[in-house]
């Protein structure tokens, strides 16, 4: 930490909600891996007279994000055009909101490496579209419009982050969120999830906010945004400290050489003429009723459950972190305790059980883990490939009892299970020995 | 009105037309005639007329989210000048460089 300069941060995030149709038309939005220009129609194409119309599943997925951001609800929210020349848009302009967002004014908290929170306001959380994709393929660009119009949610904080640690941990908070709210797969690789952070210092005690900010853009990955604001921290002051300006510009990471570099510099200012979208009707929106409908369908929220977790199974820290990952993982666990009450099984042995033997939640019940912490714990052998293989030596060391056996003499195999158990120190279960055996005799 | 060069050199950047001298002129004349005529507009009395920017008085009309069949690809590419195995294909643009 530098003690004369103070770094100031805000993001945007950008998510792709996983609605099943587009944004303004009813254009399958699943277009990942889709051959090119398949999806689309007149709407999304920008062919003049076609008319837009509102996804009402996308207007409730952005509300949840707003609402679960502790934002409030604009009562009155419209669309608008912001416009601008670049073939990413057929139409000229993209669909979004400026005036009017249909969530203001939340925040989240965030924590730095060493555990210290602090509360990060949002602006707003609005509505709007994605572009088509282009492709630059040596003098020519490729375009491909089955992604415009899917719909986009972005999110924007106020300048409120002071490290990268607190962008990190606020960008994975997010992640989180839109999981356990099922409204976006939020993978940052596909680009369903995109980061841009505005990055700037200024000496200790102004107050100001600094005259430029470099905005750091298309970095792909939380640990790559993190390095990258971290060498432009060390880069700005560096500039600062010999006497030069540091100017508006935007720059990329380069992960091979491990710095930022320039994109566009002295950007000109950008002339959007935002205007009210005339082919959409507004939203009018009554808050009270609908914040209520809506907040019953909120699941509960990675903030929420790692409190309960603390409170109701006395995990620690990064015990909590790994159970609440995921609202599925969550779920299992809380199951697996329920069912290990039965055994006076602990809820922190069932976490820990989990977290040390890196069990996959999708391979095994939680009836089933709970058999194996049992058997575990009274050093019973569970893995029954190595039961079958001592079954297998006994049978071989004891040809006599098995002919026996086979012979009709069921005593016979009481003198095997006998050997079996003495072989395992009693630490197998007769029963499944006996099943065993018989498997393999009757084979 | 009349339309300052300035200003339409503004304009004709942001729809990305390049335009001589003569033609910066001529505009900045055709321009301005039409801002005039549009002027006419500030004229009317609305006095007694809310603000609004959308003349159907509708709110809150919304689709379901149900998928409806997209333009096969041969469709949507049809009045492209230059189409590539499916993609439209235009000059080289590059956003950051």
């Amino acid at each position: 930490m530098n003690k004369v300069y103070e770094t100031v941060i805000g993001i945007e995030v950008h998510v792709e909600l996983n609605t099943k149709t587009k944004m303004f038309c009813r254009c399958s939005a699943d277009y990942f891996g889709k051959k090119p220009n398949t999806h689309t129609c007149p709407v999304c194409l920008g062919i003049p007279g076609a008319l837009p119309y509102i996804n009402e599943e996308a207007i409730k997925k952005c509300m949840r994000i707003g609402l679960a951001l502790n934002c409030s609800v604009n009562e009155q929210s419209y669309f608008e055009r912001k416009n601008y020349f670049y073939p990413d848009l057929a139409k000229g302009y993209q669909i979004s909101q400026l005036v009017k967002p249909l969530n203001i004014n939340g925040q989240l908290e965030v924590e730095d490496e060493s555990g210290v929170t602090s509360m990060i306001r949002i602006n707003r959380v609005h509505q709007e579209e994605d572009t088509g994709k282009l492709t630059h393929v040596g003098s020519e660009t490729l375009i491909d419009f089955n992604r415009s119009g899917v719909p986009l949610v972005e999110i924007v904080t106020e300048p409120d982050f002071h490290s990268s640690a607190q962008v990190k941990d606020y960008a994975k908070k997010l992640q989180q969120i839109f999981r356990y709210l099922g409204v976006s797969n939020a993978d940052m690789e596909r680009g369903d999830m995109r980061l841009e952070a505005n990055v700037s210092v200024r000496p200790v005690g102004q107050k100001e906010l600094p005259p430029y900010r470099v905005e750091l853009k298309n970095i792909n990955s939380f640990r790559f945004m993190q390095a990258a604001i971290e060498y432009e921290i060390k880069r700005q002051i560096w500039v600062l400290e010999r006497g030069e300006t540091l100017t508006q510009e935007t720059r990329g990471w380069n992960e091979t050489k491990k710095e930022t570099y320039l994109q566009r510099s002295k950007e000109e200012a950008h002339d959007y003429r935002y205007f009210p979208e005339p082919d959409l009707p507004e939203l009018k929106i009554d808050t009270l009723q609908l914040r209520e409908l809506l907040r019953k369908q909120l699941p509960e929220l990675p903030a929420q459950k790692v409190k309960r977790f603390f409170d109701e199974y006395g995990l620690n820290k990064a015990q909590i972190a790994m159970m609440a990952d995921s609202k599925e993982m969550a779920e299992f666990f809380e199951e697996a305790v329920k069912v290990g009450s039965k055994y006076k099984v602990e809820s922190i042995k069932v976490a820990n059980f989990i977290i040390n033997k890196k069990v996959n939640i999708e391979d095994i019940n939680p009836e089933q883990l709970i058999k194996d912490i049992v058997n575990q714990n009274t050093g019973m052998i569970s893995d029954e490939k190595e039961l079958e293989k001592v079954v297998k030596e006994v049978i071989d060391e004891n040809s006599k009892a098995v002919e026996d056996f086979k012979a009709g003499k069921e005593v016979a195999l009481q003198v095997i299970i006998g050997s079996v158990m003495k072989k395992t120190k009693g630490k197998a279960e007769i029963k499944k020995v006996k099943e065993i055996l018989e498997g393999v005799l009757k084979s | 009105m009349k339309l300052s060069k300035d200003k339409v050199r503004h304009v004709a950047k942001l729809a990305n037309l390049p335009l001589t001298s003569e033609e910066e002129e001529k505009y900045s004349e055709q321009l301005s005639k039409i801002l005039d005529y549009t002027d006419q507009l500030s004229k009317a009395d609305t006095e007694k007329v809310e603000p609004t920017y959308n003349v159907s008085g509708l709110t809150n009309i919304m689709a379901k989210d149900e998928v409806s069949e997209s333009l096969p690809q041969e469709d949507a590419t049809k009045n492209g000048t230059n189409i590539k195995d499916g993609f439209f294909v235009t000059k080289g643009v590059f956003n950051y460089e």
